[in-house]
């Protein structure tokens, strides 16, 4: 299928209904400059994505976009961030070999000597309840408003 | 000559601490300045004399690493070179719980005042849907009343600064087992100058970074428990504040 993005940009992705679990005690981390391309990757990032860094250092962030992700929960997030703030939301990401992996997300701006440098991104374990609700949620976000 | 005062996070066993003392000898030579090591038992203690600016070089945990940045004009200076902060949830042998999910609402977690240990705690709750309503938290004193807790049934489950539970006695530690440990290699404890002593800050980094390099400064990390220092750039300082930021709600 293909996905498109907010921009009107798309590509061709492959979708596997295949969820694969995320670890116990690691953290997530990434960074990207402000228009959102990444310039830093862990390992966990690294394991989680199915990504070498290569490949993900120097393109945008929505290389793990899910075609279920509602476009209204990333318009949220940069409306937040921009505005100088933290984000906090649940992700359902989309790894390079079709699976995917639910975050608890947290994004924060780096401001540097009062200037916005670009973006923090740490994500954790997220509880079943939670995966649950927001499964839910973001169908219905879908249906309300395909994009 | 003015004596500077340096001091360390409270969350290190007796054995670290004793390296500290000999840490503080070498310094006071290469630094040919008076130097006073304080040590606190509790974080309240060391945090009430940060606020009254009475120390001035620091081994600091790292959320109070971000506050000391942040609020009280210090600046990192160097990392231990071999190791990173991550937390254990430990449980007794017997214990029914085997994973995070077996947790209950009303668990009886034993933690200490260590903050950043107790926060990855708490976030290794979070997939079970605990927080710190539906759970009951007593902050102790000491990693090793944290495990006395767990050993007299007082507590369902402890939170651990991970090196600290491995110097828990083989008697005590082999009666427990670890539930869930963090892997997140990227916090870690940060040693800052403070605003008086920042003019030092070029000597001290040289001489902490060649430490590793001569017999005598090898033998004081050895008996720290490290094996040498990492400089510590600017901005490794401001995204490890940004991480811990990430965590606070
Ligand atoms: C620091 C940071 C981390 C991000 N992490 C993710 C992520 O893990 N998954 C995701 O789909 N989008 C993430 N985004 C949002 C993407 O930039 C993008 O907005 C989203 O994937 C939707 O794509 P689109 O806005 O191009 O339509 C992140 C953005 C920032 C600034």
């Amino acid at each position: 299928m293909f996905i498109t993005y907010h921009d009107g940009s798309s590509r061709e992705i492959t979708i596997i209904d295949q969820e694969v679990p995320y670890p116990d005690g690691k953290l997530i981390v990434s960074r990207t400059d402000t228009a959102g391309v990444i310039t830093h990757a862990n390992q966990a990032f690294i394991e989680m994505s199915g990504y070498s860094l290569d490949e993900l250092i120097g393109i945008n962030h929505n290389i793990l976009r899910h075609p279920d992700m509602p476009a209204a929960a990333f318009k949220d997030l940069w409306v937040t961030i921009q505005s100088g703030k933290k984000w906090h939301g649940y992700v359902k990401n989309l790894r390079k070999d079709g699976a995917f992996y639910w975050v608890k997300a947290t994004v924060i701006p780096n401001i540097r000597n009062g200037e916005l440098m670009g973006y923090t991104s740490v994500r954790r374990k997220p509880s079943r309840s939670k995966v649950d609700a927001c499964t839910a949620l973001y169908a219905q976000m879908k249906m309300d408003m395909p994009s | 000559m003015q004596t500077y005062t340096l001091s360390v996070s409270p969350d290190f066993s007796p054995e670290h601490l004793s390296g500290w003392f000999i840490f503080n000898t070498w310094l006071q030579k290469s630094l040919a300045t008076p130097f006073h090591l304080e040590l606190y038992d509790e974080f309240e203690l060391q945090r009430r004399d940060i606020q009254l600016d009475k120390i001035d070089l620091i081994y600091a945990n790292p959320y109070d690493a971000a506050m000391l940045v942040r609020e009280k004009g210090f600046k990192a200076v160097a990392r231990p070179a071999n190791t990173s902060d991550e937390a254990v949830i430990a449980v007794l042998n017997g214990s029914a719980y085997l994973n995070i999910d077996d947790l209950k609402e009303g668990a009886k977690v034993a933690t200490t005042h260590d903050p950043d240990v107790h926060m990855m705690g708490m976030i290794m709750l979070e997939p079970a849907d605990l927080d710190r309503s539906n759970v009951i938290v007593t902050p102790v004193h000491s990693y090793v009343i944290v495990a006395k807790q767990l050993l007299k049934g007082e507590a369902d489950i402890g939170f651990f600064l991970k090196d600290a539970f491995h110097d828990l006695s083989d008697l005590i530690r082999g009666q427990m087992r670890v539930l869930v440990e963090s892997q997140i290699d990227v916090i870690h404890h940060t040693l800052l100058a403070g605003p008086n002593v920042q003019h030092l800050i070029p000597q001290l980094l040289g001489n902490l970074l060649n430490m590793q390099d001569d017999a005598k400064g090898k033998a004081v990390l050895e008996s720290m428990q490290m094996t040498g220092w990492l400089k510590m750039e600017q901005e490794d300082t401001e995204f490890m504040i940004d991480l811990i930021d990430t965590l606070i709600e």
